[in-house]
């Protein structure tokens, strides 16, 4: 049996040189379906990776409670020393959360940027933030440093050049990296001058904590909601950015598979019509092997192997493609906890890949089975008359 | 000498809609093994029919038929497959060789449902391939075989796994004189010198004479030269 359904399918395989027009329907078809759904599921794969990746489980932000964004929030410099202080904390920094509006490259089109005022150990706390390109802020002056894809999706961000925010002006002095994560779409400055430029006065919404441990948000959390004097909740990165990304890659995630199963269904047409008329050009053939002997499973499973290996040959060109072109490719999108632009780069992951070819198959199997079938039906004597 | 086929009360009808349209009707007929017999008719006679299911292909709608003491009409569908393999081999007006396998493997190809080893396969291809004289052409694909030749590959095929009956539908059709009586030349040889049972569809009388007996339809019934009923 193994025989007889490895040398039919060869010879199905041998065949397509000459069915090369109607064979690429199918090709062409899938791996569209392919390269869609995989380029739109990569962008809420990376997005949600861009978001992840700033989180650490022993990092809390310190918030007002309730609030499910950094915006909301003010801490007065006391309370701010209180909590330093704290047995859990082991470094904490104060930090505003406002957004500026910038114009992005490309249009005239203005987006909210974050601008987060810091305090010094805000740097500590955050390793991962290095300057590539020019120095830090120095405190007290009216300097910014950019985060890399702000600076390359929004104009005027260059080292050297000046911002004016809120009838201010503000020298970029220097660009850093942050491990890919959200942070590198802000733009940071000393805290202080934020405070000033936005009038809040002495407060910041939140404060960034090193905790001593991550069993240590537990505690300060207990502690803080258990003190009369604060109106406060403790989360950690983790907790806070898996929530902010939670409602937008779902989104995007479920719009890239509704698109994907509409033009799945497009392209199982059209591998059935292509396998339908790839059996029906072989009609004679296939009777004659049957005529010899050659009963109807090798003839089916050929005929599906035929139609899968096409759907293949399209998943491998479609995610093969989306992979080239996005893959790592920026993009920003608006992040609806803090109504400012996110940065991140579209990932198109081996499980994503695996996921398209996946597809590919199921949609090779469909459009191969019902072709398959008919080929194994129709009554020998009347295939052999070509009908 | 036994008989390789054996019609008793024979039938097949087609249903077209809610009309039944009558093909063939009470066949009764006796073959002996190593016979050669020309079957001869005017178009629609159901000449074809007669020979699909005396090859298995296809079942009667009614009587008996026996090929080689076996009786066909309980055989389902694998049955019949697995029957045509091993004691029928066919050959088409048209050739019907798979075009991008070389003659070779064509030949092959009813071996591939036995057991015998690759090697075991390509000698018997070759042996059949010598006894229809074109060893020399085992590589080509049918494409670059003349009508001719593609038949007589296409005997080889039906020759290759040693069957005891050979049916032929109109094997000269699509060939010139010359070469159709070297084909006629070829399966009287099988048929002599090799004992094959041979049973060909023909509207050619000159093909005709080849064979040793010669029956005649029309209707849908089997008649004698002059068209009476026999």
């Amino acid at each position: 049996m193994f025989a007889q359904i490895r040398e039919i399918t060869l010879m199905n395989l041998q065949n397509l040189s000459s069915r090369l027009g109607s064979s690429s329907v199918i090709v062409v078809g899938i791996g569209g379906v392919v390269a869609v759904l995989v380029g739109l599921l990569s962008m809420a794969t990376g997005f949600s990776a861009a978001l992840n990746s700033t989180g650490k489980a022993d990092r809390a932000l310190i918030m007002r409670e309730g609030s499910t964004s950094e915006m909301n929030g003010a801490m007065s410099a006391g309370q701010r020393a209180t909590i330093r202080a704290m047995e859990e904390v082991a470094t904490a920094s104060g930090e505003t959360y406002v957004v500026a509006a910038i114009e992005k490259i490309g249009t005239d089109v203005p987006a909210n940027v974050v601008v987060r005022g810091v305090e010094p150990p805000s740097f500590d706390i955050r390793p991962e933030v290095k300057i590539i390109e020019g120095r830090r802020f120095e405190p007290g002056r009216a300097e910014i440093i950019v985060g890399v894809k702000a600076a390359s999706q929004f104009k005027g961000l260059g080292v050297g050049e000046t911002l004016k925010v809120r009838d201010q002006s503000w020298q970029v002095v220097g660009h850093f990296v942050a491990g890919g994560s959200v942070t590198e779409s802000e733009i940071w400055a000393d805290l202080a001058n934020v405070q000033s430029a936005f009038r809040r006065g002495g407060t910041s919404n939140t404060m960034r904590v090193q905790l001593v441990s991550p069993e240590a948000a537990l505690k300060l959390n207990k502690r803080l909601r258990e003190d009369p004097r604060f109106d406060l909740m403790v989360r950690t990165e983790r907790e806070h950015y898996a929530e902010q990304s939670r409602d937008r890659a779902t989104l995007i995630n479920d719009f890239g598979v509704a698109v994907g199963i509409i033009m799945a269904i497009g392209a199982v047409f059209a591998a059935l019509n292509t396998m339908y008329s790839a059996v029906s050009s072989r009609t004679v053939e296939i009777a004659t092997l049957r005529a010899l002997g050659f009963s109807s499973l090798p003839v089916v499973v050929s005929v599906m192997i035929e139609a899968m290996a096409l759907a293949l040959l399209g998943g491998l060109l479609g995610g093969g493609l989306v992979w080239l072109a996005f893959d790592g490719y920026t993009a920003s999108t608006l992040n609806n906890a803090s109504f400012s632009q996110v940065a991140f780069d579209f990932a198109v992951t081996g499980d994503l890949l695996q996921m398209g070819l996946t597809w590919a198959l199921a949609l090779g199997l469909i459009g191969g089975l019902f072709p398959a079938l008919r080929a194994a039906r129709l009554p020998i004597t009347t295939a052999l008359r070509g009908e | 000498m036994s008989a390789a086929v054996t019609c008793r009360n024979l039938e097949k009808q087609y249903t077209k809609g809610k009309e039944v349209v009558p093909v063939l009707t009470g066949i009764n007929l006796e073959i002996e093994e190593g016979d050669f017999v020309a079957l001869m008719g005017p178009s629609g006679s159901g000449k074809t029919t007669l020979l699909n299911l005396i090859g298995g292909l296809d079942h009667p709608t009614g009587g008996e038929i026996e090929v080689g003491g076996v009786d066909l009409n309980d055989m389902n569908g694998r049955e019949l497959a697995k029957w045509r393999s091993e004691h029928v081999g066919f050959i088409f007006q048209f050739y019907n060789l798979l075009p991008v396998l070389n003659a070779q493997r064509n030949v092959e190809l009813p071996l591939l449902l036995t057991k015998l080893s690759r090697k075991q396969r390509a000698k018997n291809a070759g042996t059949a391939l010598e006894i229809v004289g074109l060893a020399d052409r085992a590589k080509h694909k049918p494409s670059e075989l003349s009508g001719g030749q593609q038949q007589r590959v296409a005997i080889a095929r039906a020759l290759v796994a040693d069957p005891s009956l050979l049916v032929c539908d109109e094997p000269t059709g699509d060939l010139d004189r010359e070469t159709a009586d070297e084909i006629l030349g070829l399966l009287q040889t099988l048929n002599q010198e090799y004992g094959k049972t041979i049973i060909m569809v023909t509207h050619d009388p000159l093909a005709a004479e080849r064979a040793r007996h010669v029956l005649h339809m029309d209707k849908g019934k089997l008649v004698t030269d002059a068209g009476v009923e026999v």
